[in-house]
């Protein structure tokens, strides 16, 4: 496991130690807007999952050839392709949940956290470890948004799924289904999971971050899946070229 | 040798109020208005006080408990609690106000360290909550002794309105809002103590009336104006909530300017806006602006800054 960078750690790191949502804060525009129930939230992550773990495969198999200079574009480009099929298929087969989600499927395409992952790690890492590193973040993004849904559902009208949980005396919290109740339940999960996390720093555990946390440090960082250090030395050895292709002439 | 010099580390200037002092003070003031409520509405009216009391009191002690640093003796709780309860309509389902005197302490005033780091008032925000969260049973205030619509909202539908009964408040609203003379007697209490003074109240009222006066579309007519004076909660917002220590500007201008601010906007919920009252979004809207109006109107320390202040 330890010599492939570990399809496995991968996976632990997007759910658990680098949750997209309640770790680094990324794609808070799906998150509030869409969670109002807890099917939304699931249908919302499941389709930013398998964007997310397509286009990572695809960038990292596509890393060698894409010039620096224009990688940006370049990722654009990949995953507004796996938007479009998602969104046709979602068309197509599901659309009542097409609906439900209306824009916010077109706008996965700049959803930073799919852009972010691109960016910090398939681009810089082989394939197998891209895929995983993909799957595992759209799963905790998935767990996340279902996660905010259901308590937003809960509270806001009584039920999980659909299914009516709260007893019928139960008066409907009306506000957990607009946008404040996102905001509230975001910041509510978000302490949870900081409040646990500092139980197990307490008790040893490990919760450092494995992939941001970034010092800046690259020389004594011992990060391997860091995006950064291969952009500087790009950059770097891009300067050192342009200066000897001046001075040859 | 006299002892002239008293040897002492800052700070040399005390002051004899304390925070449990003001608190005292307000829930005092608040007392005529609460007192009135229960008088026109009925033993529920008290009964509502008291569930919201007890609240907001017991999530500030159980979260002292927790952090184990115990800040109820503040009896702000109560007065948080005692503001809250005097914002529900009087036929509301009596766990509503637990449910606002929950969020008012925890999520509005603790989660954010307490009395002092608040960014709005907790009655205030909690009202808001309640009336977002449950609309229906925010806005009946349909009871024994009144089943027609407040008068405000008479108003907006172009009736005319009793303005002596809305003065004395026998009229239909929250339980502390609809007597304006109960209001001012607790307000005059507290501005005779040098607890509040006039300074946001006054902009605020003036401003209110002013904007009444040119957008309210009833040209002068002093049977309109001062029925929208006397109606509401702005009385009650005005002396009480706009003035809060902690939500509003600590500045002398910027106090002005927040209560001309919320007059604009009272004015605006009430005339253009879809409801006939607009006093509580006003008021935290207001609140959220005052670290903006506190940095506009932040005065200058000597020597620094100035006329060729920024020229190069």
């Amino acid at each position: 496991m330890k010599k492939t960078s570990g399809a496995g750690e991968r996976l632990i790191n997007g759910i658990v130690k680098e949750n997209p949502t309640f770790v680094l804060m990324l794609g808070m525009c799906p998150t509030l807007a869409v969670t109002t129930s807890a099917m939304n939230g699931f249908g919302m992550g499941a389709t930013t999952l398998v964007v997310l773990a397509l286009s990572n495969l695809i960038i990292s198999l596509m890393r060698n050839i894409i010039p620096n200079k224009v990688r940006i574009p370049a990722f654009i480009v990949i995953i507004a392709s796996f938007v479009t099929i998602v969104q046709l298929l979602l068309e197509a087969y599901l659309p009542s949940l097409n609906d439900a989600l209306g824009v916010y499927i077109p706008l996965i395409v700049v959803n930073c956290i799919i852009l972010g992952r691109a960016e910090s790690y398939a681009y810089s890492n082989p394939a197998i470890p891209s895929l995983f590193d993909g799957i595992g973040m759209g799963l905790g993004f998935t767990i996340a948004l279902t996660c905010i849904g259901a308590v937003r559902e809960l509270l806001g009208t009584g039920e999980i799924f659909g299914a009516r949980i709260m007893p019928q005396a139960y008066t409907p919290i009306g506000i957990f289904v607009l946008a404040p109740g996102a905001f509230f339940v975001l910041a509510m999960l978000c302490a949870l999971q900081n409040f646990v996390k500092l139980r197990g720093a307490k008790a040893g555990k490990d919760t450092s971050r494995i992939g941001s946390g970034c010092s800046e440090d690259c020389m004594n960082c011992g990060e391997k899946g860091c995006g950064r250090r291969k952009f500087y030395d790009d950059s770097d050895d891009l300067i050192v070229e342009d200066l000897s292709a001046k001075e040859g002439k | 040798m006299d002892r002239k010099l008293k040897v002492s580390s800052n700070p040399h200037i005390r002051s004899k109020v304390t925070t449990n002092g003001i608190m005292m003070a307000v829930v005092l003031a608040l007392l005529p208005a609460a007192g009135f409520g229960i008088y026109n509405f009925g033993v529920r009216a008290l009964l509502h006080i008291l569930i919201t009391v007890a609240s907001t009191v017991l999530t500030e002690f159980l979260y002292g408990l927790y952090r184990k640093k115990m800040t109820i003796t503040d009896l702000s709780a109560v007065v948080t609690g005692l503001l809250l309860a005097l914002n529900l309509p009087v036929s509301a389902p009596l766990w509503i106000g637990a449910v606002g005197g929950v969020f008012a302490i925890l999520i509005v005033k603790m989660l954010f360290g307490g009395l002092g780091q608040n960014f709005m008032n907790p009655a205030l925000a909690a009202r808001c909550f309640l009336l977002i969260s449950f609309p229906a049973l925010m806005t009946d205030f349909a009871c024994d002794a009144y089943s027609g619509a407040t008068p405000l909202a008479a108003l907006k539908a172009g009736e005319t309105v009793n303005v002596m009964d809305m003065i004395i408040g026998r009229t239909a609203g929250t339980i502390g809002e609809t007597s304006m003379i109960a209001i001012v007697i607790g307000a005059c209490f507290l501005i005779l103590l040098g607890v509040i003074d006039l300074r946001i109240p006054g902009s605020y009222i003036v401003s209110f009336a002013l904007f009444v006066l040119i957008f309210g579309g009833k040209g002068l007519d002093f049977q309109y104006l001062s029925a929208q004076l006397a109606g509401g909660g702005l009385m009650l917002g005005a002396f009480f909530m706009a003035t809060d220590y902690v939500t509003r500007p600590i500045t002398v201008r910027g106090q002005y300017l927040y209560g001309i601010f919320l007059g604009i906007m009272t004015g605006i919920f009430r005339i253009f806006g879809p409801g006939a009252e607009g006093v509580s979004y006003a008021i935290i809207l207001g609140n959220l602006l005052v670290p903006l109006i506190e940095k506009i109107t932040m005065p200058r320390a000597f020597g620094k800054g100035g006329a060729g202040h920024g020229r190069k």
